[in-house]
Formats: C-alpha cells, structure tokens, sequence
C-alpha cells in the first residue's frame, strides 16, 4: 500500500499519476482507469480544499472471485460533513463548485464508502475492480477465448 | 505551477494543453486567454485536450466558463480531441460541456471557426 500527502495542487496531481499506474497495473481497461482516475482527482480535491489537506493511500486488492482492482482510501481531519445524505446528492455544494465531486465520484466507482464524523474529520473509501478475471490478463502471446 | 501557452494564428487563438493539469494553472489559463482575447482581438479559441487524459469535474466547469468569458470578447470556443475514455467519463460524471462547441481535431474545430460547418 502506498501513501501519498494531499497537501497541495501539485500533489493531487501526483496523486492522479499514481492512480493511473496502479490502475493501468491492476489491468483496468483505458475506460475503467480513466474513471478511477478522475474519481480520485474529485476525491483528491475535496481531502485538500474541505478537508484542509491529508492523506490519499493506493492499494492494490483481489477480490475473492479472482478479479483484480484498486482500493483508494482519502482521510482528513478536517470539520467532516454534518450531513452525508446532502453532501452525497448531485448538485448540492458547500463551496463554489458544481456539487458533482462525491456524487459523481461515486458513480465512477464500483464500491464506495464515507465516514464523517463533524469535527474530527472524513474518510472516503472507494474500489475499482477489474472486468477481467486475473486469467484474462494480457499476457504474451495469450489467445485464452472468451477474455474480452 | 506551470501555464498552458496561447499561441495566436490569424482571428484564432490557439491552446494545446499539454501538461497534468492541477486547478491553478487552468485558472490562470482562464485569465491569461481572457488578457490575449482583449490584446488580439481574436475572434476564435481552439482548445486542443487531446494530450488530457482527464477532465474532472473542475476542470470540465472551468472549460465552460472559459467559453463564456470568450464570448463576451465576441469570441467563440471549440473544444477539440477529447479522449473518447474521457468523453464517457465526462458524461458519467454529469457534465455536458453545454455552452461551448466540440470538434473531433483542430482541424474541424478551424472550420467551425471560419463558418463552414
């Protein structure tokens, strides 16, 4: 597992790089890694600017079926949010945004999770699992039917 | 922070986005094109993301307020060579883009531009 500061802009950019090889590496097709990228860049901004900085980890996970997939994780101790429901529905924002960064993020996701207590800070979990199974992983002169 | 460079070509301005993007330098784009549109004249803005491998939804609403900005300088804004994994992406995300034009390349995007589609 890594773990990466969000701290600054240049570090959710860092953040996104590291996103992308772990998903390229998971084996997530170009689609798929785009997503997650893109979710942890709405993820990554919101550690920074709401959750005033904290941390994003990269973790590579299997499922038990087999498949592979990128678990992210993005903690902070900032204010939380008093009202999960609300700050989860598309359209509804504290700062200046367009309240599509959770929301959105989630639909890009596979699994998703937040945790938020006020005062003591957020936690945001989500997953991004593979459409192959790990036999269907490009592999040198593989010809395995049935892989798309 | 590094900036995205304007390149002036004829009636049109020219962006080709070519670095990671992080909110502050597409905010500085935001101003620095609004400085060139007024210095130039220009009636026309290309903005070429065919090297961005994602529009998230910042940068998506900065794209839109961009072509708003240049059409109060009575320019208009083509978005050109969206990866089609950002398109979907774009899409799952909610936004449309809606305000400003999109062009399969830079190519169509100048024939918008010049009236001919």
């Amino acid at each position: 597992m890594d773990e990466l500061p969000v701290r600054s802009g240049d570090d959710v950019v860092r953040v996104r790089q590291h996103v992308r090889n772990a998903a390229a590496a998971g084996g997530l097709s170009l689609v798929d890694q785009t997503k997650l990228v893109t979710a942890a860049s709405e993820l990554a901004r919101n550690t920074l600017v709401y959750g005033g900085g904290g941390v994003a980890r990269v973790e590579a996970v299997k499922s038990p079926a087999g498949r592979s997939g990128v678990k992210l994780e993005f903690t902070d101790e900032g204010p939380g949010i008093p009202d999960i429901d609300l700050a989860l529905t598309d359209g509804w924002t504290s700062g200046s945004g367009l309240g599509l960064g959770l929301s959105g993020a989630r639909r890009l996701v596979d699994e998703f999770e937040l945790t938020s207590k006020p005062g003591e800070g957020t936690s945001v979990t989500v997953v991004k699992w593979s459409r192959l199974t790990s036999r269907c992983l490009p592999r040198p002169r593989a010809t395995s039917a049935g892989c798309g | 922070m590094e900036r995205v460079p304007i390149l002036k070509i004829g009636p049109t301005l020219f962006v080709s986005i070519q670095i990671d993007l992080q909110d502050e330098s597409v905010l500085a784009l935001q101003e620095d094109l609004a400085e060139r549109l007024v210095a130039t004249g220009a009636h026309g803005v290309i903005i070429d993301i065919t090297a961005v491998e994602i529009v998230d939804s910042f940068i998506g609403r900065m794209l839109t307020v961009i072509g708003s900005i240049s059409r109060l300088f009575d320019a208009e804004t083509v978005i050109v060579g969206m990866r089609p994994a950002v398109a979907i992406t774009l899409t799952e995300l909610g936004l449309s883009l809606s305000g400003v034009r999109t062009a399969l390349n830079a190519e169509k995007g100048l024939e918008i531009l010049n009236g001919k589609s």
